[in-house]
């Protein structure tokens, strides 16, 4: 779906906050986010596209203000509430106040997921370009690419789809490829000399 | 305000809510005895760019290992005792003169934990994300990294499964080192490609 976690090549942020090293925790709160994400993840069988979706319906606004740690707690309170595990109302009388959770599943449920893909139908050096579309739903396809040209840099291995698994109990297995984008292709100020490679599903894919 | 003595320290709004999704999971039996506390070590103290580090101070000192790291990462970077989550299917990618790799993930913050640790701040936050596809060079630069005009730059998004490791070019005049010497050279930042050594 088109939403904010989509980041690549989108104008008007400033300068990276960088630093040379962190320590794998700022705050104490971070760590256990981290814990509770795997619990409630483990408790109701989540797979990774189910909780990477989790994170992407956050409200915009609050997805761009809030740090990673945060996602993480919202996906889990999300989650825990999605699969009945505690309310909502329950959340907020605890903490004292709002608990903003993710928004609705825009997707309808996959229940038929379509055969597995086992041979990969592209080559190394393959001219492919990446289909044009807009699910309404969970897909690692970045949109940057969609609709672009590229050629075929490595097929790697077999992989649940996680369009698919992100919407339900049913799964589809195919081939990712790495796919190599020259910047010019990708957008008119593309820098020179710059090569942008992004992994794929077979099915994001076509024939060019 | 005093009163009493007793000055708990301010909680934040996210802190309340943590609190509360915790509290809530662990009325319910789902939290283990210890398992935050060991969540915390496990991320604390096993993974970091220490390993990271002896994978190229080891591709450096070795050719053989070199060439079988950029064959089969995950296989090579699993004869140091590296691997699991996060780094289960890995591909390294070479620096040479003329080519500069950098890694990146836009649409979340995909990085390999087993040889690199948890991913900095900066790395998973919007402006990386956003620019380092779209104007590397710039990037590269404003980040303290300057490349001449002339070098390919390579950005690996991490959008599926695998996930990069850069194999930063050995500096000059480290003919003498041991390999442990090395692997003190190698920063986490040329790992994933946002400075040259």
């Amino acid at each position: 779906m088109d939403r904010i976690h989509d980041l690549g090549g989108i104008h008007g942020f400033g300068p990276v906050a960088h630093s040379p090293a962190e320590p794998a925790f700022a705050y104490q709160w971070e760590a256990v986010s981290r814990a509770l994400l795997m619990i409630v993840a483990g408790a109701v069988e989540v797979s990774g596209g189910e909780f990477r979706h989790s994170i992407e319906r956050m409200e915009p606004g609050h997805y761009l203000t809030s740090s990673y740690y945060e996602h993480w707690l919202t996906a889990a309170a999300t989650l825990a509430v999605e699969h009945g595990l505690v309310t909502r109302a329950e959340l907020e009388g605890r903490a004292g106040g709002r608990f903003p959770l993710s928004g609705p599943v825009l997707a309808p449920r996959v229940a038929e997921a379509g055969p597995d893909v086992g041979e990969a139908r592209f080559r190394v050096g393959d001219r492919v370009r990446v289909r044009e579309w807009h699910p309404p739903g969970h897909t690692r396809c970045p949109s940057y690419v969609r609709g672009k040209g590229g050629v075929v840099v490595r097929a790697d291995g077999i992989y649940s789809v996680p369009d698919v698994e992100a919407h339900g109990a049913a799964r589809r297995h195919e081939p990712t490829y790495s796919v190599r984008f020259d910047a010019a292709d990708l957008w008119q100020d593309g820098q020179r000399g710059v090569f942008v490679h992004s992994d794929l599903w077979d099915s994001y894919l076509e024939g060019a | 305000m005093s009163e009493g003595g007793h000055h708990p320290a301010p909680v934040s709004p996210v802190e309340r809510r943590v609190a509360a999704l915790e509290a809530l999971l662990t009325e319910r039996g789902l939290v283990p005895e210890g398992f935050i506390e060991e969540v915390t070590r496990r991320y604390e103290s096993e993974i970091g760019p220490m390993n990271g580090a002896k994978v190229v101070a080891r591709a450096w000192a070795d050719p053989e290992y070199k060439q079988r790291l950029l064959a089969d990462g995950t296989a090579a970077i699993a004869e140091l005792g590296f691997g699991g989550a996060e780094g289960d299917h890995m591909v390294v990618v070479e620096n040479t003169a003329a080519v500069h790799n950098v890694i990146v993930c836009t649409l979340c913050s995909c990085y390999p934990w087993p040889v690199l640790g948890l991913p900095p701040a900066w790395y998973k936050d919007p402006p990386y994300r956003a620019r380092m596809v779209r104007e590397p060079r710039t990037l590269l630069t404003e980040m303290g990294c300057r490349l001449p005009a002339d070098v390919e730059i390579r950005v690996w998004d991490s959008s599926a499964e695998v996930r990069y490791l850069v194999l930063p070019e050995r500096p000059p005049a480290t003919g003498g080192l041991t390999e442990a010497e090395l692997a003190g050279l190698v920063t986490r930042d040329s790992m994933i490609g946002v400075a040259r050594l």
